[in-house]
């Protein structure tokens, strides 16, 4: 506790600059009447490339700050860059349909600045109270977000279906939390995990308080049991909110819930363990099925996300170090992907309008052959065709599964990608062989065609160049599960098996 | 000891009194004052106990922004509470049950806490004193805030603000046609420009 009590602010400089900046911004936009949007956008993607580059100009090694409530370690900083890169991308992306639909205002790049500060903070959050803190800030802004459009009955719709149902979470998170505390008396991550570190069942509150954590968690993640928000929420937000909300708030309760697992709960992989693969596989099933009957491109991408929650967590309930690498890299494809996808999807735009149905893209390779190899390769590599990054993400997670024991739920996430290879390929062939619809507009937004073309190369180019991304996953999963608990977690995951069974 | 009781005394007399005028006043405006009246009176009774902050924030919060919150809200809804008090007796029975529940369930609790007040192990352990002498607990929340959580409050700022900028965001409309006061151009008129004088023949308009 003490140390940090000296005020160290090194570790806090991504998050102090997203801060600073969107206060500014603020202001900025304030004054500016009719060109603050737009200025305002450029300032904020700035901003976060410049939080980027100070995460990743921070050290590497583990360091507490803040009274312990925070922590900056190689974990921290993989999600800081994938969410600040993320979030970057949408805001890019957003600014051209805000102008169209009449909503371009300076508050929508400052909400989303604070959002993301929001974000950098629960994946640096160490204690229950800093996670809830963090929580809240990122959610606060993404309800505003999703009624953004507050003049159309769907976009208030989603915000209002949206703000109930995670205010609802939230409160199953704090009830969680306050079990943890009030059966291990510590808020600190740290204290909890060696509070925990003993052999033998936990008492039941602290597993009923996990459990609760989890689902409040799951429900920011739009896994299965508490993913009914996603598909309204989707298909009722602008679109390029629904971007904001595919990427990068996605991938912030994701480092958050491993560091939560992995760390005060570490050593008690059972105890979570059957929660996690329960939700994975519910996920993966509705994913896969609920998608097929879609006609709406935005509910479909819906649930294309629920489905690959699911993937990611099948790499997390294997429990170990190669599975969190596995759930790193596949985060790191996800983002990517959506991001590259949903501005193909802003790229819908017929006399002046946007359009979201399916049946809408027929026929697009002969009027826009760019925009058509760019959502095929998104499409192939949603569904996980092998040349392409999503091809690796599967394998990294299914073979993690199946390194812990897990084969039958491999070879489950397998069959369900089938199924859900169906949808996707759906629209490549109604793509490529359909019969032509009417062309859609040319695009005057050049950032979104540099933003998908940008996606859909890393994307295809992944299979030459794995490296960097697989070993800074690697380093950042090792940052987190071996200085806490690492001791802890050395039972071998075959015990923890046959435990299971 | 005698005085002290005395007052506590009339501070619960009047809560409790007050609490019922809250439910039974026929005017909900009524109410709402005696509900007021039953805050005030629970701050002072905090302030007997030494919670000197906990009764500031009662009075500030609750007072200050909740029962005038009220307050707005029964004055500006057009509710007909004669109407909404017709059937009210036929809840009494499960109301009833209800309270009684509630009353047991604070008995267990009231009972089995000060069975194991003195052995509280956790606390004892920590080694964490709940009434530390010699700094008000004003002073000694304040220490904790500003410095172990001072992260913590600075994030829940961060809420506050995050939930301004969103209520104005969904709500403040700039209304076209709307003519508003310009001060500087009403004092820095001349009669000259707008006064014109004009003679008009009789039987003709202008």
């Amino acid at each position: 506790m003490t140390d940090g009590l000296a005020l160290n602010l090194t570790p806090l400089l991504p998050e102090i600059v997203l801060f600073l900046a969107a206060l500014a911004l603020l202001v900025v936009g304030a004054f500016k009447d009719k060109e603050g949007a737009r200025i305002v956008t450029v300032l904020a993607v700035i901003s976060l490339i410049l939080a980027a580059l100070l995460t990743l100009a921070l050290s590497r090694t583990t360091v507490l700050a803040m009274g312990g409530h925070f922590v900056e370690d190689g974990f921290a900083a993989f999600f800081k860059m994938l969410i600040f890169l993320g979030a970057a991308g949408s805001l890019i992306v957003a600014n051209g349909y805000m102008r169209d639909a009449g909503i371009e205002r300076f508050e929508y790049p400052v909400l989303a600045l604070f959002s993301t500060l929001g974000m950098s903070m629960m994946v640096s959050a160490n204690s229950l109270l800093a996670l809830y803190m963090a929580l809240e800030l990122t959610s606060l802004p993404l309800y505003v977000m999703a009624a953004f459009n507050r003049d159309t009955v769907r976009s208030s719709e989603a915000g209002l279906k949206y703000f109930i149902l995670g205010a609802l979470a939230s409160g199953m998170l704090l009830y969680g939390c306050s079990l943890v505390y009030g059966f291990n008396g510590s808020l600190m991550f740290g204290e909890l995990g060696r509070a925990l570190s003993v052999d033998g069942r936990l008492p039941v509150g602290t597993v009923v308080g996990i459990v609760f954590i989890l689902a409040g968690l799951a429900f920011k993640l739009g896994a299965v049991p508490f993913h009914m928000w996603t598909p309204d929420v989707y298909e009722g937000s602008p679109t390029p909110v629904s971007t904001f909300f595919a990427s990068a708030p996605k991938i912030a309760a994701m480092g958050l819930l491993i560091r939560v697992l992995m760390q005060p709960f570490g050593h008690h992989v059972v105890e979570w363990q059957q929660v996690v693969i329960l939700i994975s596989v519910l996920s993966m099933l509705l994913g896969a099925f609920a998608a097929i009957g879609q006609t709406n491109i935005k509910r479909l991408m819906a649930y294309s996300s629920i489905g690959h929650i699911g993937y990611a967590f099948v790499g997390l309930s294997a429990g170990t170090e190669k599975g969190v690498v596995a759930v790193l890299v596949y985060m790191a494809i996800y983002v990517v992907m959506t991001v590259g996808t949903f501005a193909c999807i802003l790229k819908m735009r017929r006399d002046g309008r946007y359009i979201e149905t399916i049946a809408d893209l027929a026929g697009l390779s002969a009027s826009r052959p760019m925009m058509a190899a760019c959502f095929a390769i998104f499409m192939f590599s949603l569904a996980g065709i092998p040349p392409l990054a999503g091809f690796f993400g599967k394998l990294y997670v299914f073979m993690a599964a199946v390194d812990a024991g897990y084969l039958w739920l491999a070879l489950f996430g397998a069959l369900t990608s089938v199924v859900g290879a169906y949808y996707y390929l759906r629209i490549v062939k109604i793509i490529y062989f359909d019969d032509p619809a009417a062309a859609f507009d040319n695009t005057p937004h050049p950032a979104l065609n540099a933003v998908s073309v940008i996606a859909a190369a890393l994307i295809l180019f992944f299979i030459v160049v794995p490296g960097p991304v697989t070993r800074a996953a690697g380093s950042a999963a090792a940052s987190l599960v071996t200085p806490a608990s690492g001791a802890a977690n050395v039972p071998a995951p075959a015990s923890r098996v046959t435990a299971l069974r | 000891m005698t005085v002290e009781l005395f007052i506590f005394y009339i501070f619960s007399i009047v809560t409790v009194a007050s609490s019922v005028m809250v439910i039974s006043s026929k005017n909900p405006v009524h109410s709402v004052l005696f509900l007021i009246l039953a805050f005030f009176n629970a701050a002072g009774l905090f302030i007997l106990i030494g919670v000197e902050f906990l009764a500031m924030v009662l009075v500030v919060v609750y007072v200050g922004a909740v029962a005038v919150l009220f307050m707005f809200v029964v004055m500006m809804l057009d509710i007909n509470f004669v109407e909404l008090r017709e059937g009210f007796l036929q809840y009494l029975p499960i109301g009833a049950l209800i309270g009684v529940i509630l009353l047991v369930e604070l008995i267990l609790v009231g009972t089995s806490w000060a069975v194991s007040s003195g052995t509280d192990l956790a606390v004892q352990a920590a080694g964490i004193n709940a009434t530390p002498t010699g700094i008000p607990n004003t002073k000694a929340l304040g220490m904790l805030i500003y410095t172990n959580y001072f992260y913590l409050f600075q994030s829940a700022g961060l809420i506050l603000l995050v939930s301004i900028i969103g209520a104005i965001t969904l709500t403040l409309r700039e209304r076209v046609g709307v003519r508003r006061q310009n001060i500087s151009r009403q004092v820095n008129r001349k009669p000259s420009e707008t006064v014109q004088l004009v003679k008009v023949k009789s039987g003709e308009g202008i």
